[in-house]
């Protein structure tokens, strides 16, 4: 038994300090274990079978032949499979039919998935897998997307569908400058590096899932849901995640391996390949968005438009909502913004990086390099002209808009100040030089969160929080926020995470997860400090406290929350090969609270590469005839590596809203979002060729010089 | 009689012997993960596509997906978890963690034996892609970002920490500089497969 040793006097807090990852070393030792590296006794391996056609019904699964094979123990498929419940409310809403595996005969697109082979090896798994025969009555499909499809319909996603205010023709008809033009962004893939991975196993009447998830407890409560079970009865687990970027929720991998644990009643584990992750994780729509801008002789806006058109599948809908970046960024008297969704023989897209925000600020902050171009405006002018005072969609007041602050702060450091506007004038030997600039925001919400935190007879702290760390540094960042509201050396504080039995909590997305936790974490750890502070005795089990911030989030004064950036990029055009080489980007945020400034840094900046790769590399191209990807791996959909990635720097400005109790924005997404406009703008200004379909490839930019087009 | 289609095999890994029994199918990168539990090499593609699963094979790297486990008997193999001395980091790994050259960390062991790899490399004296002069006696070029980035390029960063893994590979790549002129003859980094060629290397330094 010891005393309460939480510090009496107020030392310097670590928050706001850079410290390494607490799970640095089993990181860099590969001794740290994700999803599929647990081991289990008496594991057997599951293997999907994927359709070959993009539409149509089963007619049969010849399983006999494949369960005469070495070590196949099971061959599930709607013939013989569990049956599922299919309607229910999941924790983001009703479940995608593609999760709830093996109910029908419906195939809804290439790619589907139709079987699963269980084996004792991965080995014998996959062959046999790869020797299933499926026969199937083909239907006609149609992948076609394109903007101008007379079906699309607007959608209220998690943004409203149709925003409208004033009269937008007359507006237009007003406008001393105009700009009405069309972008578009293609299909783009997570691409994680660890692919999606689970293994289930009954274990004295609870199920047990390691996963590899963005929250455990959204996975237990959607597949407890499924399976007709008592949440109690579902753990999952989730300590390291090898990416997430928003396709790490319920997915196709979980559910099979629960269904094949609970028919073998054995560990069964179920590691989706790198090319059935393509059709079966998620994935953001192209997006085809008309903007149209008009502006009086000064530059300010009187009309806005942005209209933006995804895709979804024909089972479930989810829309891309792009039109939603003008509602935060600018006002103008007459201001339309609409999200509308085509459903296709394509997969289901779902939430990736800034979902809306990434591919709308593309659209929306090339126009208004466009505008400003009409105006003879500085495009950083024109936003100072264009700032609103409160939002223009709510008509709340902002809290804590430092977005122009971003702007000066990063025309400085840029060197903004001497560029020569003109554009296509500056050559070195073959390459023309070029700068942009983009504005960035994304929404900071809040989710309510519970946690535990533990006074340990041993005179340590334990926090226990269902958080996931997908690579944010989250672990490390409540470790930190733990440890000054205890006022005690971050050594004495272990934080455990990635478990649903430590109760419900904010899911890894929306930029809201450490936001959310450290809410939690601190109302917790600061309460414990208090209740030590009496004087009170540590039992051998430790005194707990558990922390709920579901009154806490609700309390929160409504006002636009967001965190903001400016993003400047300078490229290099290679004006024989089409080649664009980017020199060197930085980007200022106001993004709140940092708590760790190394790994928020590198978040940002992660981020900012996204837009590089965004603007110059992805691009999933489905196929017409087949339905499915030309090359869906990742020699085939190209990501930025090494050599393409310059300098890249990040920096924040102070960034303080009264009114908000935790004061952390979060840094996940505010990084690509304008990135790859900046980008834009400045291949615009290296070689006087404006580029409005990404990605800019090098026939584009060739295309381009050569038709003296403004558009490949 | 039936094919045989699995074989007993030694591995010789991280100076250790593990004899096992496996299906000639078996990857290499398999049999280190589902069969030894030799975990830190990543499955991130599965075909030679991310640098995931990066291993250094009698010194050199090489994706461990794209190698038969039957295949790399009688071979040196070592793996991230070979990398530190005890509770020592290598120096690659030790300027990862300090300059955060990773998020998720699924990447991170390839990059890690990429990194390793590529000072040795560079040591010895291998050009790459973007090195200018590549006459032998002009010896290595200076080990600049630029030569760090495209050296590392197959392997892939989703996270996109590629900034402070180029510092810390650069970083590392001093160290190392700096232990070679300081260690007795005889020592022999880790990773590196040809004491000549590490020799010649201290000689141009």
């Amino acid at each position: 038994m010891t005393t309460a040793t939480t510090g009496r006097t107020t030392p310097k807090g670590v928050v706001g300090t850079a410290h390494t990852r607490v799970e640095g070393v089993e990181k860099v030792t590969g001794a740290a274990r994700y999803a599929g590296e647990i081991p289990f006794a008496d594991l057997a391996h599951g293997w999907l079978v994927l359709s070959t056609v993009a539409r149509g019904r089963i007619i049969s699964v010849e399983d006999g032949p494949v369960l005469a094979m070495p070590g196949v123990r099971a061959v599930l498929h709607h013939g013989n499979a569990p049956r599922l419940e299919t309607h229910f409310q999941g924790v983001i809403g009703p479940p995608d039919p593609t999760t709830t595996l093996f109910q029908n005969d419906r195939v809804a697109h290439l790619g589907w998935p139709v079987a699963l082979v269980v084996a004792e090896t991965s080995e014998q798994a996959r062959e046999a897998a790869e020797s299933l025969l499926v026969h199937y009555e083909e239907e006609p499909h149609d992948v076609d997307f394109r903007g101008d499809r007379p079906e699309a319909y607007p959608v209220d996603g998690f943004a409203p569908g149709v925003v409208e205010k004033g009269d937008l023709e007359a507006e237009l008809a007003a406008s001393a400058h105009v700009v009405d033009v069309q972008y578009t962004t293609p299909e783009e893939h997570h691409s994680m590096m660890e692919p999606h991975a689970a293994a289930a196993r009954w274990d004295g009447g609870r199920l047990e899932i390691v996963d590899s998830n963005q929250s455990t407890t959204w996975v237990q409560s959607d597949l407890a849901q499924m399976f007709s079970l008592e949440p109690s009865a579902v753990r999952v687990r989730s300590e390291h995640i090898g990416g997430g970027f928003g396709s790490k929720g319920v997915r196709v991998h979980q559910v099979a391996a629960v269904m094949a644990a609970t028919v073998l009643q054995r560990p069964v584990r179920v590691v989706l390949t790198r090319r059935q992750m393509f059709p079966l994780t998620g994935y953001r729509s192209p997006t085809s968005q008309r903007v149209r801008l008009g502006a009086d002789a000064e530059g300010r806006l009187r009309a806005l438009e942005h209209r933006s058109v995804s895709q979804t599948s024909t089972v479930h809908t989810f829309v891309e909502p792009s039109a939603g970046v003008p509602r935060v960024m600018v006002d103008a008297p007459a201001h339309h913004t609409a999200n509308l969704v085509v459903p296709l023989d394509v997969p289901t897209p779902t939430f990736m990086r800034a979902p809306g925000e990434a591919p709308g600020s593309f659209a929306l902050e090339s126009a208004l390099d466009e505008l400003a171009e009409k105006c003879g405006l500085d495009p950083i002018e024109l936003r100072v002209r264009n700032e609103p005072a409160r939002s223009p969609v709510s008509g709340q007041p902002f809290g804590a808009r430092n977005l122009l602050a971003c702007f000066h702060e990063g025309a400085r450091r840029f060197g903004w100040a001497d560029r020569d506007p003109r554009p296509g004038v500056r050559r070195e030997g073959r390459w023309l030089l070029g700068t942009g600039v983009a504005g960035a925001s994304f929404h900071a919400g809040a989710g309510p969160s519970t946690a535990l935190a533990t006074a340990e007879a041993d005179g340590s702290f334990t926090v226990r929080i269902s958080a996931a760390d997908i690579g944010t540094g989250a672990r490390t960042a409540l470790t930190l926020v733990a440890a000054d509201a205890l006022r005690v050396p971050v050594d004495r504080v272990r934080v455990h995470i990635g478990d649903s039995d430590f109760g419900p909590a904010m899911f890894a997305g929306g930029s809201m997860g450490t936001r959310s936790w450290a809410w939690a974490v601190d109302a917790a750890a600061e309460e414990l400090r208090e209740r030590l502070a009496l004087g009170a005795t540590i039992p051998p089990e430790g005194i707990t406290v558990r922390s709920d911030t579901t009154d806490a989030v609700r309390r929160l004064a409504q006002t636009e929350r967001h965190s903001y950036g400016a993003q400047f990029a300078e490229v290099a055009v290679d004006t024989a090969t089409g080649e664009v080489r980017v020199r060197r980007m930085l980007g200022i945020f106001a993004a709140g609270r940092i708590v760790n400034p190394l790994t928020a840094r590198n978040q940002l900046v992660g981020g900012m590469i996204w837009g590089i790769s965004m603007a110059l590399h992805e691009e999933a191209v489905r196929d017409r005839a087949s339905g499915g990807l030309y090359g869906g791996d990742l020699a085939g959909y190209h990501v930025a590596t090494h050599a393409d990635v310059p300098l890249v720097e990040a920096d924040w400005v102070e960034d303080h809203d009264p009114d908000d109790p935790v004061g952390i924005k979060g840094v996940g997404e505010v990084g690509v979002v304008g990135a790859a406009a900046a980008i834009a703008n400045a291949v615009r200004h290296a070689t006087g060729v404006r580029h409005r379909h990404l990605p800019i490839r090098p026939d584009r930019v060739l295309m381009a010089r050569e038709t003296g087009a403004t558009h490949a | 009689m039936a094919p045989t289609t699995s074989s007993a095999i030694t591995l010789k890994i991280n100076g250790q012997n593990y004899p096992l029994t496996v299906d000639h199918r078996t990857t290499l990168l398999d049999a280190l993960r589902e069969r030894l539990d030799l975990t830190g090499s990543k499955k991130g593609c599965d075909h030679g596509q991310c640098g995931a699963c990066t291993v250094l094979i009698d010194g050199r790297r090489e994706v461990s997906c794209l190698n038969l486990a039957v295949a790399a008997e009688g071979r040196e193999i070592t793996t991230v978890e070979g990398l530190a001395r005890g509770d020592e980091l290598h120096p690659v790994q030790q300027a990862f963690l300090d300059l955060d050259g990773y998020q998720c960390g699924y990447c991170t062991p390839g990059q890690i034996c990429s990194a390793v790899a590529v000072i040795e490399e560079h040591a010895a004296g291998w050009p790459s892609a973007v090195t200018g002069d590549v006459r032998p006696e002009a010896g290595p070029p200076p080990l600049s970002a630029e030569e760090i980035r495209e050296r590392m390029s197959g392997n892939l960063c989703r996270c996109s920490a590629y900034v402070s893994i180029v510092q810390a590979v650069s970083r590392a790549a001093d160290t190392t500089a700096g232990q070679r002129r300081t260690e007795p003859a005889g020592t022999e980094p880790l990773g590196s497969g040809d004491t000549g060629r590490t020799a010649d290397a201290e000689a141009a330094a």
